[in-house]
Formats: structure tokens, C-alpha cells, sequence
């Protein structure tokens, strides 16, 4: 197995997280296993983003639509009895990677402000169309009776359990995109980002890898999502709403794009702030605003750039 | 707007073909044009006995058509030999291969060490593309089309912005072309357009009004008076 070349910095940053999120279930408190439960999905939409932003240069606004489709396939199995993860998962994210290969072909055929466009606006019709399915509860969404089932090996209703297993996949699909983004399909999409038209003439078909980029994206969105239902039992339409793709959007630029760790790092920080400031005023935004503007301004690699003290190929 | 009007051209494979033409005459254009960027109107274009008139750019950069570009076109985050491996990979199967890692292909990594040496930049393999100088960025452009091992090399001012040293430096790699690879050149530098060519094409206002050799092209009398509007001193010159 090659080796993942890795600064020691930052691999000592990416260890300490890893460590300090394996031990959260120690403290043996529920609001906070909870807490970190969500935390670790949303890294995992923040990586998935980071994907096709950071790395393909591709400014998706409607990332949510993956997340939020996940969740769907999943509430809507439920309801037909279909309760084994083991085929409700992989269906959240077969009916991601369709969706995602019929929007990245139309989308992708733009760039720029177009493709930002498109994006949401693909987004906004899926977030209106479950809005509107009354049968799956419309706009109040529709609640989950219990979690998935692991034909009895183990069991996700218990919190524990579960957050281990959240826990797993996020470092198993971190392991993953790390080694993506160093194969010889990475390097095509950062060489895409970086100047699509000389790899048109060195002789690569860019249109092709990028919608294959998009799609790998949409399936660990719409894995996420497929988590998230299991975490909250609890499907709406919120999950699709562009408000949530501009959250994952602000994890990813916070978090500093192009690192896959920095996103992650983006969402700890912004649902811990979230959760802190909420407590005193629910116009926690207020706060979060200027501090995103300082990031951009000051920061251009986010957070981990601050952190791990090296720019990143972006 | 028409550019090329008439350009009637035939590159004899293993020569340095250079265009020459005062400025606004369409050589870029028919760079762009041959490279698949520009489509042509009308016209034919023929590689190697085949129409690709309306191939798309990959493609035809898979059949063996390389192009360089005037400004400088690199992957600046990537180390130099990174560009060039990047180019050797694209004419190395398809690159839908998602877990090895890109650096351990040690016949991909080879390849472009050569055409590193080639281009007298392995000692700055490592150095992040966008850190050379603009002299060395110049090569390194060279260096990528040259990776893709193109039968037809599509130079498009090499020389741009070059300083007398880094001139020299170039003239050197593209005699080193001669006779192995097809190429068309696009220079404004008489020096090395007739330290090069085999074959000179003069292109005004898109047409076509003398092609052969510098010879010949430095005594067309028609070529004096197009191209320069005065005496060709700057033929003279060189």
C-alpha cells in the first residue's frame, strides 16, 4: 500500500481530532453524543462538498439536494417496512448518484455563475417537490418509527452504538477521499480546476472526470443523509432547503477548501458555534457573519490553513 | 470575423515549419484552428490522411496533435514534474483510477523525467511550477506538450518574453527537436525562426503569400514588401 504523504503537522492535527472523537462516548453524556453524532454527519457533507469544491473547482449550490435525497430514500424504505440498512443505505445512495449524474450532466455543461445557478435551482425543485408530497408529509415531514436494522448484528438505536459506527464511516471515507484526491483521477481534477483548457489539449475529455467527480460527491452526500435520517428520525424538507446548502457551503470555505480536513473542522466549528450561541440569542448568525468575513479576508485556507501552518494546493 | 481567409498549408512530418506574419495576420488563429479550438467555417483540416476538421480539442490531442501556448499555460500549484507527468498520463490509458496513487506509476514518472532532461529542467523537478521563473515556465510548457509525444507540435511564440539568455536556452531544446518531431512554429524571433525552420510559411492578413525555404523566403521580393512595409531590414537583420 503507497503511503499517504501528509506533513507531520497536519497529520498531528488529524490524529488529535480522530482520538478526541473516538473518546466522546466516554463522558457518557447524551446531549453531547448527540451533539457530536450530527457534528460527524455534517463532516462528512463538508468532506463530500469540499470533493467537487475544494478539489474540482466546481461551485455547487444545491448540495443539499444529495443530503436531503438520502434522507428521503431512507424515511420512504422505512415506510414500506424496509428497515435493514443494509439495502436502505445503498439505496440512498444509488438514488443520489442517478440524481447527481442527471443534474451534473445538464449543470456541468455550464461554468462559473451558470453552474452556481443551476445547481440551486435543481436543488430548489426537488426541496418544493417533497415540499409538496403530501403522502411523505409534505412540508411538516414525516417522522421514523425506529432506526435502521443490522439484521442483528448490532443494534443503532443505542446511542453508543450508533456514534461508533458514524464515527467509523467518517474515518473510513476520510481514509478514502485522502487517497482519491492523490490517485491519477485526483490529479486529473485538480489539473481541471487549475486550467481546464490545457487539460482539454494535453488530450483528457474534462467534461467526463468532472461528472464522475460530482457523482463520487453526490454518494457520500447522499450517505450522509441516509445517516442523518437515522440520527434525528426525523425526515423534512428542510434537509433540501438551499439555506442548508449554503451551511454546508460555509462549513467548506470556513473550514478551508482543498484539504478534505479543513471542511471537516468547518463543520465542528460551525455547529459547536451554532450550538453555543443559540443558547443566548437565536440571532446567533450575527456573530458567525463577521467572523466567516474575517476567515475570508484573513484566512484564504480557512481554519486548518491557520492551523496546520501550509497552504494548500488551492 | 474572418481570420484565416485562405491558408493553404502542408506539413512535411519530421521538419520545423515556422509561420511568420506581421501582427493580426491569424497565426494564433491557425494554431487554434488546427488544435481543435476554433472551428473552422470552412475549410479541411487533414492529419495524417484523416479529416478532423470537426474533432473536438481531445481528440485530436490523442491522435498526436501537442500544442504549447503563448501565455504561459501550466498547472502552477503542481511541482514541475507533476505537469509533466500529468501530460505523460494523459496518453497513458484512461485515468479513471481512483486509489493508487498517481505518483507510483513508475513508467509514468519516468517518462516525465526524461522530457524534463530534455528540456534541461530536472533540477528543478520538485519546485512548484508556479515558483520558476518566467524563462523556465516557458520551458515547462514545452516540456508538457512534448510529453503527450505528439507527431504534430504546435508552437505558439516560445520566445514570448524571453530575455537573450533564455532565448538561447530555447533555441537549444528546439534544435534538439529537429528531425525527431513534426512541428509548427509560431515565432516572432527572426534569429531563431532562421536558425530552425526547414520551411517558412509567411501568413498575411490570413492569406498565405509565400511558403519555402529561409533561402527563398528572405529574397521573396513579394515577402519584403507584405510583410514588413519597408526595406526588410529586419530580414536583413537575420
Amino acid at each position: 500500500m503507497a503511503k499517504l504523504k501528509f506533513p507531520r503537522l497536519q497529520q498531528l492535527i488529524l490524529l488529535s481530532v480522530v482520538v478526541l472523537l473516538a473518546f466522546v462516548p466516554l463522558f457518557g453524556d447524551l446531549f453531547y453524543l448527540r451533539l457530536f453524532t450530527r457534528i460527524m454527519i455534517y463532516a462528512m457533507v463538508a468532506l463530500s462538498l469540499d470533493i467537487i469544491l475544494g478539489y474540482g473547482g466546481m461551485v455547487s449550490f444545491g448540495h443539499a439536494a444529495f443530503f436531503g435525497l438520502g434522507a428521503y430514500t431512507v424515511g420512504i424504505l422505512a415506510r414500506f417496512g424496509v428497515a435493514s440498512a443494509f439495502l436502505a443505505w445503498p439505496a440512498a445512495i444509488l438514488v443520489s448518484v442517478l440524481l447527481a449524474a442527471v443534474i451534473g450532466a445538464v449543470s456541468l455543461r455550464t461554468g462559473g455563475v451558470y453552474f452556481i445557478m443551476i445547481t440551486l435551482a435543481f436543488a430548489q425543485m426537488l426541496y418544493y417537490f417533497f415540499f409538496s408530497l403530501d403522502v411523505y408529509g409534505g412540508s411538516d415531514g414525516m417522522p421514523m418509527v425506529a432506526r435502521n436494522t443490522f439484521a442483528g448484528l448490532i443494534d443503532i438505536n443505542r446511542h453508543t452504538t450508533f456514534y461508533y459506527l458514524v464515527f467509523g464511516i467518517m474515518v473510513l471515507i476520510l481514509f478514502v477521499a485522502l487517497r482519491l484526491m492523490q490517485s491519477r483521477f485526483g490529479m486529473v481534477i485538480q489539473g481541471i480546476r487549475d486550467n481546464e483548457r490545457r487539460m482539454r489539449s494535453l488530450g483528457f475529455a474534462t467534461y467526463r472526470y468532472k461528472l464522475v467527480c460530482f457523482i463520487i460527491s453526490a454518494a457520500v452526500a447522499g450517505l450522509a443523509g441516509a445517516l442523518i435520517a437515522n440520527q434525528t428520525l426525523y425526515v423534512s424538507p428542510s434537509f433540501l432547503h438551499w439555506t442548508r446548502s449554503g451551511d454546508i457551503l460555509i462549513m467548506v470555505i470556513l473550514g478551508g477548501m482543498g484539504s478534505l480536513v479543513g471542511p471537516m473542522l468547518g463543520a465542528l466549528c460551525l455547529l459547536l458555534t451554532e450550538e453555543v450561541l443559540s443558547g443566548y440569542t437565536e440571532h446567533w448568525m450575527i456573530v458567525l457573519g463577521p467572523l466567516l468575513i474575517v476567515v475570508v479576508l484573513f484566512a484564504r485556507h480557512g481554519i486548518y490553513g491557520l492551523l496546520a501552518g501550509t497552504k494548500q494546493s488551492g | 470575423m474572418m481570420v484565416s481567409t485562405q491558408i493553404d498549408l502542408s506539413i512535411v512530418r519530421g521538419e520545423i515549419h515556422a509561420v511568420i506574419g506581421p501582427n493580426g495576420a491569424g497565426k494564433t488563429t491557425l494554431l487554434a484552428q488546427l488544435a481543435g479550438e476554433l472551428k473552422p467555417d470552412a475549410g479541411l483540416i487533414e492529419f495524417m490522411g484523416q479529416d478532423i476538421s470537426l474533432l473536438p480539442v481531445h481528440k485530436r490531442s490523442r491522435l498526436g496533435i501537442a500544442r504549447s501556448y503563448q501565455i504561459t499555460s501550466i498547472f502552477p500549484g503542481f511541482s514541475a514534474v507533476d505537469n509533466v507527468a500529468l501530460a505523460v498520463q494523459a496518453g497513458n490509458g484512461h485515468s479513471f483510477r481512483f486509489w493508487r496513487d498517481a505518483r507510483g506509476y513508475s513508467a509514468v514518472r519516468e517518462a516525465a523525467w526524461k522530457v524534463l532532461q530534455r528540456v534541461g529542467l530536472e533540477q528543478r523537478a520538485q519546485v512548484r511550477a508556479g515558483h520558476l521563473s518566467h524563462g523556465e515556465q516557458r520551458q515547462l510548457e514545452i516540456a508538457m506538450a512534448l510529453a503527450t509525444r505528439p507527431k504534430l507540435l504546435l508552437l505558439d511564440e516560445p520566445m514570448a518574453g524571453m530575455g537573450a539568455e533564455e532565448s538561447e536556452r530555447m533555441i537549444a531544446t528546439l534544435r534538439g527537436l529537429k528531425g525527431e518531431n513534426t512541428v509548427l512554429l509560431v515565432e516572432h524571433d527572426m534569429d531563431a525562426v532562421f536558425t530552425l525552420a526547414d520551411r517558412v510559411t509567411v501568413l498575411v492578413y490570413g492569406r498565405v503569400i509565400a511558403t519555402g525555404s529561409v533561402d527563398q523566403i528572405r529574397s521573396d521580393a513579394a515577402v519584403r514588401k507584405a510583410y514588413l512595409g519597408d526595406e526588410g531590414s529586419a530580414l536583413n537583420y537575420a
